[in-house]
């Protein structure tokens, strides 16, 4: 006679690890950090250097001169530059609790992986190293967690996300918030490169992110092409802005009126 | 994860959870029926997969400290990355030995103010008045302190 063995649901009685519930504290810790930020506007793009982050920091910069709170949180944690691109150097102060952002460049508050790992070393965990592969990224998703979840961002008007190339760090964004954030794609101006921002945008829509637009970085004639434009008529969403090699503050500032 | 003892069909209860260093995690399960005990044993990579996901199997009785998990997994973590704040009331804080302190001088400073205050607050919890070497062997197997 086979034996009777209950599934996992029927099991009704206390749990005292309650993993679930353990997951499920984490999840309401991001939101409720969260709740005094306004708006959340990751920066995206399907390619290495489009200069996503270069973007980021001059937008967010554009934005606190225009009077708005900014955050900058930079989620490339295996290649972060955020923190120097605005000046926001460490160390980090833990209070209540919480870990306090850095006030970089035109009072942008800022928190990187830089701040936390020594100069010219890689991130790396603890942990057997033959099976990194399968941990690893649990681990990098459980960082993006406590820096969206553990740092004072306080009452902001928007918080930008400085996300790595590709679209599995958007993925692990969108399973943490609470609810979509909004999108700005940065492209260089080739086809190659809008052969990468096309699939993140196609992602980032199906998981219901509202994509405020494209911007064309690096544009002039070091780079022949039409992406902006071409990315912007496929998703039927604006071209922010055509950003050439030095810009100026006005396109910064033009750039920021956008959002 | 859920242990089922099939013979009593009783769900089995969290016993204690230890660390013996070697990458092991092991945990006791009883049924609360007939009393059997069952041990959980992980192997190092799975150890380390329960700790990428921040959670504690057994659970935890103090909270999270901020950025837990980066400054206990991290391992090229900067020196000198945090400040930490001061207890208020340092008055009502534990007392740590000489040899706890010497212990603690051993860990990292990018985790070492962390690892200082989960120690205080477990002792504070219990109302621990010394923090000893030994206080510190408990709360490390009791709260799952893998790795600090």
């Amino acid at each position: 006679m086979p034996l009777r063995i209950r599934t996992y649901h029927e099991l009704t009685e206390a749990d005292r690890s309650g993993l679930g519930a353990q997951v499920g504290a984490q999840r309401r810790r991001v939101a409720e950090r969260l709740v005094p930020v306004q708006r959340i506007v990751a920066v995206m793009s399907g390619k290495g250097g489009v200069g996503k982050s270069f973007v980021t920091a001059h937008l967010a910069r554009a934005l606190a001169r225009a009077g708005r709170r900014v955050g900058a949180l930079d989620a490339d944690l295996n290649g972060p530059t955020l923190a120097r691109l605005l000046a926001a150097a460490g160390p980090l102060a833990v209070t209540g609790g919480a870990v306090e952002p850095v006030a970089g460049a035109d009072g942008v508050r800022c928190v990187s992986m830089a701040h936390l790992l020594e100069d010219g070393q890689p991130l790396a965990f603890k942990g057997p190293e033959n099976d990194a592969f399968i941990w690893r990224g649990a681990l990098e998703a459980a960082a993006l967690r406590e820096l969206l979840g553990d740092v004072a961002w306080g009452a902001l008007d928007v918080l930008l996300v400085d996300l790595p190339p590709g679209v599995a760090r958007l993925h692990e964004l969108l399973d943490l918030l609470p609810a979509p954030p909004d999108v700005i794609t940065v492209t260089i101006p080739t086809v190659e490169s809008a052969d990468a921002v096309r699939r993140t945008l196609h992602a980032a829509r199906e998981r219901s992110a509202r994509l405020l637009g494209v911007i064309e970085n690096m544009a002039g004639p070091q780079f022949p092409g039409d992406a902006g434009d071409t990315l912007a008529r496929e998703f039927a969403i604006p071209l922010l802005a055509r950003i050439p090699f030095n810009p100026g503050d006005a396109v910064w500032q033009a750039l920021g009126g956008r959002l | 994860m859920k242990f089922l003892c099939v013979e009593c069909d009783r769900q089995m209860t969290f016993e204690e959870r230890r660390l013996p260093g070697d990458g092991t995690l092991a945990a006791a399960f009883k049924c609360p029926a007939c009393g059997r005990v069952v041990g959980l044993l992980t192997n190092p990579m799975e150890t380390q997969l329960v700790a990428s996901l921040g959670v504690k199997i057994g659970g935890s009785t103090i909270a999270p400290e901020p950025l837990e998990t980066i400054r206990s997994q991290v391992s090229t973590g900067r020196e000198g990355a945090f400040t930490e704040d001061t207890p208020r009331t340092p008055h009502s804080a534990p007392h740590w030995s000489s040899e706890a302190e010497a212990r603690l001088a051993r860990v990292p400073t990018f985790v070492r103010g962390m690892v200082k205050k989960i120690y205080a607050d477990y002792a504070k919890e219990r109302g621990i008045a010394e923090i000893t070497p030994a206080m510190m062997d408990t709360a490390r197997t009791e709260l799952g302190l893998e790795g600090m």
